[in-house]
Order: structure tokens, then C-alpha cells, then sequence
């Protein structure tokens, strides 16, 4: 803003104003720290009780006394973590390379090529997106079992290599904002449709490919409905979900310990979290923008 | 390339005009054949994916649905009577429809404010926005199987650590998830602690607000509270309506959170009797919510026909509530720029 032209308002305000000011900002920010105690209290509390001894977490105590580090140990003996993990891991895996393959070219087809019936197709990603899992659950089940897969962790896997609606969704609104002048120059030069998508358009996306990638590991990590129904019955397919869900209630677990293997599982997802933050606010922020 | 091949054409055009244009044509037509074979093969694995996992699904569920299928013999058609049993003499159901509305009508809108408040606080704060966002935001990445085993210990009534420290401040706490009247606000609660996602959203949200609305609206008079009201609530009331779509379809789906906190503190109840099964939807009924109740009818008891025929009504149902709030929004919504 030119100087001279500077407006009465941005006079500094009287003291009555700058005091009134001051006092709503330390209510603010007093509301602020109670509402985040608030919000770490629960890991506080699993932390603190994952490292009591038994008798302790039944009791009032709200302070570990000893520390029992060895808790988290014992955890790995009572059950079969490392082979959840595995299971896991090969789940969030092969899920997220198949979300990649076949969304990006969905979603390119849809954003940058213009054809008859496009956005008749885009709505009806849109209806998939909204259905209830459930609506469908009955005959795919019933199909997979008549191939005899239930047990295994290949009815998860399978449907997401043919296209997964929320990454189609959020790589066509990243594809939209990509300016046309960008893929002009690149088809004056000589390049094809497919060249442009895996040189210019994946170079540019690779925030929205980085977010849908991050999200198709925390949705699988997370997951529990679709491999409660496949491998419920199969414990040698448990994953991490299945498994700490089970936990309790199979050994007759103690809460200590309970509580040790429940902050074992929220441990990757926060690692992964601080690894990749900004990644994730953008993809968050991304699927807003455009609602 | 592009010029040469233009070039070439028009020295073409003087020689033989008819020949061109046949030829200009069928390059023309090879072109779009091109182009529509393009976008076939860049869209295949979603037509694939479409018609097997949406298409042939959403078909033969709404024909099982008039069957009584049990997956080892084959279906035999029976007319309306799942549904006839569905709404007349299944005594689970309307408690399911129920518990599900609940969380509808309570667990969503809580959710929002909450979220919106929340994001409110972190717009206006001036000192450590990135930590206390992270703060807020990290509790919506823990897996729910985790975050619902920590909320029932946490909030178990005999010596957890909720109730522990409110009897130090001289209240006696609620039973949380061993009472029917609170085993649904206890997961309210924990939806409530989830809620960083939407929060976010509204963060950006109101950081978008165009400053210059505050303060012609400053200019004219209007206090805080009526800022909130006129300038902030209107302009982002997109994003609020996305937020309530998205809640109403999550808490139609609501799943895991409810099924595990019922085993968990099922279990929890039973181990002193040893019981080794736990009701449906401990405490009394109270976390049996829909998509329960059909996954138990579907593959705990193999009713499969009748599990279709509440899965067709929960699609109606899902259907028919997007349609009433896209609806309604239009009163309420207000696009920057949209003619009202």
C-alpha cells in the first residue's frame, strides 16, 4: 500500500481497543491449551498404563510406579505381532501400488481429455464414492468365495488395482489446477498423450500423488470392516487391526499390556505422519477445496 | 511437424481438391478413432472395476434380496418376505435403525461444531498455530481399532483414569461404555477427538475468507459475534455442507469404533462370570448400529438373503439423505459469486 494514501483505519487503535485485543487473544489461547490437554490426554493415559504393572492398571493409579519397560516386550510374546505386521505391511503394500497404477490414468482421462460423457462418468466415481461398503458386501463376498479366496488378503487387494474413487476424486482436482499451457507445449512438441501424462503431468502432481499414496497406507493400516469379513476366520492372514482387536479378548490379556500393544499399532501412523506432514494438510486441504 | 505436414497439404490442395478432402476426412476420422481408444485404454481399469465391484454387485444383491440364499445351497426366491421380516418381526432391527439415526442426528452435527470451533480457535490464535494444528490433526491418523480399545480402558468406570480424576474433583462419573445411555456419547466423544480431517478443511476454510469482507463489515458496525455470523458463516458454508455429506455418510457406515467398544467392554463385563459371549451390541442393545446388525445377519448367521435386502435399504437410505441435504443446502449454502 503507497504511503501516502494510507487509510484512518490502520491508525493505531485507542488503548481501550488494544487492551480488549490483548484480553480476547489470552482468552483464545487459554481455550487453545485446555482443548490440547484435552487432546493428548488419551495417549498420555495408554502410554502411562502401557508401562504399569498388571495390578497397577487395575487400580486408581494414575503414575507408573516402577516404569515396566519390559511390557512392550512381553507384547511380542503373547502374540504374533511380527506376523501381523507382515500381513499388514503386504496389505498396505501391494493396495497402495495397485490405487496408483490404475487411478492416475482414470483420473487423467477425466481432468485433461475432453470426450462425450465425461462428466456423466466423473458423477458416477462420485456415486461409488458415496455408497455404503455394506450395499455391496453380500455378492462380493459371495464372489469371492466362489473363487476361494476368502481367508486371504486378495479380495482387498484385487478391487483397489482397477481403480479406487476417493484417488481418483483428489488426483483429478490436483490434474485441473495443472495449467493447459504446460501440456500444449509439451504436444507441440512432439509428445503423445501418455508421454505427457508420465513425464509433464506426474512431475507436477507429485504432491497429489505423494497425498494419495500416504492415504491409501493409512486407510489400509486402519482398515478393519473388509478384513474382519475375508480373513477373520483365517488368523494366519490377520492383520494389524484384526489382531489388536482380537487381542484382549483371545489370551485374556492384562490392560497393561493391552494398552503397551494399542500404542504399538498407533506408533507407525504417527512416525509416518511427522515424516510427511506437509503432504498430508495439502491432501486434506485438497479434497476440501472443491467439495 | 505440425507445419510441414500443413505445408504439404496445401501444395496438395491446388493438384486434386476432391482427393483431399477424402483424404483430410479419413485422417480426421483415424484421429478421433485414436483419441477414443486413448481415453478406453486410460479409463479401462475403472470400467473393469466399475462393473464387477459396483455394477454386478448392486444387481445381484437387489435379486438376493427377494431370496433366502445361505451360500451353500442355492437361492430360492421368496418374494418380499426378508423385507416383510425386516420391518415387522425382526426384534433387533428397528433398535438398529435406531442406534444408527442416533448417531446421525447427535454424533454428526456434534462432530462439526466441534470441528468448526476448533478450527475458529486455531484462525484466530497468534502463537504456535503449527503445533497446536498438529496436536489437533494426529488423533484422526490413530487406527480407530486402537483409539476405541484406548477410550474403553480410559473411560472404564471402576478404575479408569476419567473417572478417577473426576471423583478427585468430587463427581462421580457415568458408567461410559458399560451404560446404555452413555455407550453412545462415549463414541461421540471419541468421533469428537477424531475430527481433525474436518477440521483442517474448515481451517483452510476460514483462512480464505477475503479480509476485506471483516473489515467493510467492521466499517459498518458489526461486532465479533456478528461477524461469525454474516461474514465467516456464509462464506464458508461449502465447506460445512462437504463436512455434513461426509459425516452423514460415514455415521451411516459406522463400523468398527461401535463393534469393537461392544467386544471390548463386553468382554470386560463378562470376564468376572466368564461368559464367553458377549451380547449384540453391549450394553443392552445400545451399540448394535446398522451395518452391524447386517454384517451378523450376513456372515455370522449366513441369512444372506435378508442381509441383501437391509443393504438395499441402506442404500435407499444413503441416497435418499444426500438427496435431502443437497436440497436443503441451497437455503443455506451461499457460492461466492452464485446469483441467489
Amino acid at each position: 500500500m503507497p504511503f501516502g494514501v494510507r487509510p484512518i483505519v490502520r491508525r493505531k487503535p485507542p488503548r481501550a481497543v488494544r487492551r480488549r485485543r490483548f484480553l480476547l487473544a489470552v482468552a483464545n489461547h487459554s481455550l487453545l491449551i485446555a482443548a490440547a490437554i484435552a487432546f493428548l490426554a488419551p495417549v498420555t493415559f495408554i502410554t502411562l498404563t502401557a508401562l504399569m504393572t498388571n495390578q497397577q492398571a487395575l487400580s486408581a493409579d494414575l503414575w507408573p510406579r516402577p516404569f515396566r519397560w519390559s511390557n512392550f516386550a512381553d507384547v511380542f510374546h503373547q502374540a504374533p505381532i511380527l506376523r501381523w505386521t507382515f500381513n499388514t505391511m503386504m496389505y498396505s503394500v501391494l493396495a497402495t501400488l495397485g490405487v496408483l497404477v490404475s487411478s492416475i490414468p482414470v483420473a487423467y482421462a477425466l481432468s485433461r481429455l475432453r470426450w462425450r460423457g465425461r462428466d456423466a462418468v466423473f458423477l458416477l466415481v462420485l456415486a461409488t464414492l458415496m455408497l455404503p461398503p455394506q450395499v455391496t458386501v453380500v455378492p462380493l463376498y459371495v464372489m469371492w468365495s466362489k473363487l476361494d479366496l476368502v481367508g486371504t488378503l486378495w479380495p482387498l487387494i484385487i478391487p483397489v488395482w482397477l481403480g479406487d474413487a476417493f484417488s481418483i476424486f483428489l488426483l483429478r482436482q490436483f490434474f485441473l489446477t495443472i495449467p493447459e499451457e504446460y501440456l500444449d507445449a509439451a504436444r507441440v512438441d512432439g509428445c503423445g498423450e501418455l508421454r505427457i501424462l508420465t513425464t509433464v503431468v506426474m512431475r507436477l502432481a507429485k504432491p497429489a500423488i505423494a497425498a494419495v499414496a500416504l492415504f491409501s497406507f493409512l486407510y489400509t493400516f486402519n482398515d478393519f470392516f473388509l478384513p474382519l469379513l475375508y480373513v477373520g476366520e483365517n488368523p494366519h492372514n490377520w492383520v494389524l487391526s484384526i489382531g489388536l482387536a482380537q487381542f484382549r479378548n483371545l489370551h485374556q490379556v492384562q490392560w497393561n499390556l493391552t494398552m503397551a500393544a494399542t500404542l504399538l499399532v498407533m506408533l507407525p501412523v504417527i512416525i509416518v505422519f511427522f515424516l510427511a506432514q506437509k503432504a498430508f494438510v495439502e491432501g486434506v486441504t485438497l479434497t476440501g477445496v472443491k467439495g | 511437424m505440425t507445419v510441414t505436414r500443413a505445408a504439404a497439404t496445401s501444395a496438395q490442395d491446388v493438384a486434386a481438391l476432391p482427393a483431399i478432402v477424402v483424404d483430410r476426412r479419413r485422417t480426421r476420422r483415424r484421429a478421433a478413432w485414436r483419441r477414443r481408444r486413448l481415453v478406453l485404454l486410460l479409463m479401462s481399469p475403472w470400467i473393469v472395476g466399475f462393473t464387477v465391484f459396483f455394477g454386478y454387485p448392486l444387481v445381484m444383491s437387489a435379486y438376493l434380496s427377494f431370496t433366502h440364499y445361505d451360500l451353500l445351497n442355492p437361492p430360492k426366491w421368496i418374494g418380499l418376505a426378508n423385507y416383510r421380516y425386516m420391518l415387522q418381526d425382526d426384534p433387533q432391527f428397528w433398535g438398529a435403525v435406531r442406534n444408527t439415526l442416533w448417531l446421525v442426528a447427535f454424533m454428526v452435527p456434534a462432530q462439526v461444531l466441534f470441528a468448526f470451533g476448533v478450527a475458529l480457535m486455531l484462525s484466530r490464535a497468534r502463537q504456535g498455530v503449527g503445533f497446536f494444528r498438529t496436536i489437533f490433526y494426529l488423533p484422526a491418523l490413530v487406527p480407530p481399532v486402537a483409539a476405541t480399545l484406548g477410550f474403553v480402558y480410559i473411560l472404564n468406570p471402576a478404575n479408569g483414569p476419567v473417572n478417577t480424576i473426576l471423583g478427585h474433583l468430587g463427581i462421580s462419573g457415568p458408567l461410559w461404555f458399560q451404560s446404555p445411555q452413555w455407550s453412545k456419547p462415549s463414541l461421540t466423544l471419541l468421533a469428537a477427538w477424531a475430527v481433525g480431517n474436518v477440521m483442517i478443511i474448515f481451517l483452510a476454510a476460514i483462512l480464505d475468507v477475503p479480509r476485506h469482507l471483516y473489515e467493510s463489515a467492521q466499517l459498518d458496525g458489526a461486532g465479533p459475534l456478528q461477524r461469525l455470523r454474516w461474514v465467516t458463516l456464509p462464506s464458508i458454508s461449502p465447506v460445512m455442507l462437504f463436512a455434513v455429506i461426509i459425516g452423514v455418510i460415514q455415521a451411516l457406515q459406522y463400523f468398527t469404533q461401535a463393534y469393537v467398544a461392544w467386544n471390548i467392554a463386553g468382554g470386560q463385563a463378562s470376564q468376572a462370570g466368564s461368559v464367553s459371549t458377549v451380547e449384540l451390541g453391549y450394553p443392552e442393545g445400545s451399540t448394535l448400529m446398522y451395518p452391524i446388525l447386517l454384517y451378523q445377519n450376513g456372515f455370522r448367521y449366513f441369512h444372506m438373503g435378508y442381509a441383501s435386502a437391509m443393504a438395499m435399504l441402506l442404500l435407499g437410505v444413503a441416497f435418499v439423505l444426500t438427496l435431502i441435504i443437497l436440497r436443503n443446502s441451497r437455503r443455506w449454502v451461499h457460492y461466492a459469486g452464485a446469483a441467489r
